[in-house]
């Protein structure tokens, strides 16, 4: 890559990219924080069946945590349908004229349904089930 | 926006941009008929949200052991959830050691860190098949 000036991680929030930058910022972000997610849960389900040890507990207290649970719903649900998003315009390249449309409606989908989902745990979390 | 011709060649990036995206309509899809497969039974079990979470993301018994589940074996534990939860794993796992070598790979330059890193990656990857695969079968035993 022939650049010429080294960027620096200053320089990437100044560039006003819009919807379609947030998205892929968040994209990126969700990704790894579902890797660790998952990662995690299944690495400390692992040791704790197979060595019965009770250091993985710590983790299992996170999952358990409402907050915690919030934010991992976020993660799947913008993920999944921010990829949808990007399979349907790469596999149709005709409606990339409406990519920033896309956007708009993806997030119409997404956040009634994380508020739903949202509600759902926070109330079971409240009502003390 | 105007788009570029480019013939494709089956190079391995180009192979893992498309697994990356068949496997993201995949799970959508498995993870669907997970969600459907939940509430199918949950109205039987009286299921509750993390049950219906846990089923829909990771359909095993043993997932949704912790849930007030009065009988996990019933109607849970069939050869179809096996190939589901294989499918899945497979998918799941590909997708995200593979994303997570792209998101690297913009940030590393010289050619033989790139090599090490995907060794390591190809190694990982491996790994965490071969560990849910393990979850998989010793839950199925009972």
């Amino acid at each position: 890559m022939g650049r010429k000036k080294r960027m620096r991680a200053v320089d990437g929030l100044k560039y006003q990219g819009g919807g379609p930058m947030i998205a892929w910022i968040l994209h990126r972000l969700t990704a790894i924080g579902i890797l660790l997610f998952v990662g995690l849960h299944v690495t400390a389900s692992f040791f704790s069946m197979e060595t019965g040890g009770e250091w993985t507990s710590w983790i299992n207290d996170i999952y358990m945590s409402p907050w915690f649970q919030v934010l991992v719903a976020f993660c799947v649900i913008f993920h999944a349908f921010n990829g949808l998003r990007i399979i349907l315009l790469d596999f149709f390249p005709a409606f990339l004229r409406f990519q920033r449309e896309a956007i708009w409606v993806e997030w119409a989908v997404v956040i009634p349904l994380f508020s739903l989902t949202a509600f759902l745990i926070i109330q079971s979390a409240t009502s003390g089930v | 926006m105007h788009s570029r011709l480019v013939k494709p060649g089956f190079s391995f990036d180009y192979l893992m941009w498309l697994f990356t995206r068949l496997s993201g309509v995949m799970m959508l899809l498995l993870a669907s008929v997970g969600f459907i497969g939940a509430l199918a039974l949950g109205a039987r079990l009286q299921m509750d949200l993390p049950t219906l979470v846990r089923w829909t993301f990771f359909p095993n018994p043993n997932h949704v052991v912790n849930s007030e589940i009065p009988d996990v074996n019933l109607g849970w534990a069939n050869g179809f959830w096996i190939m589901m939860e294989l499918l899945i794993i497979f998918f799941a796992v590909t997708h995200a050691w593979n994303g997570l070598r792209v998101i690297l790979e913009d940030y590393v330059g010289s050619s033989g860190l790139r090599t090490l890193l995907r060794c390591v990656i190809f190694v990982l990857w491996l790994a965490s098949l071969v560990m849910a695969s393990y979850l998989i079968f010793t839950s199925w035993v009972s």
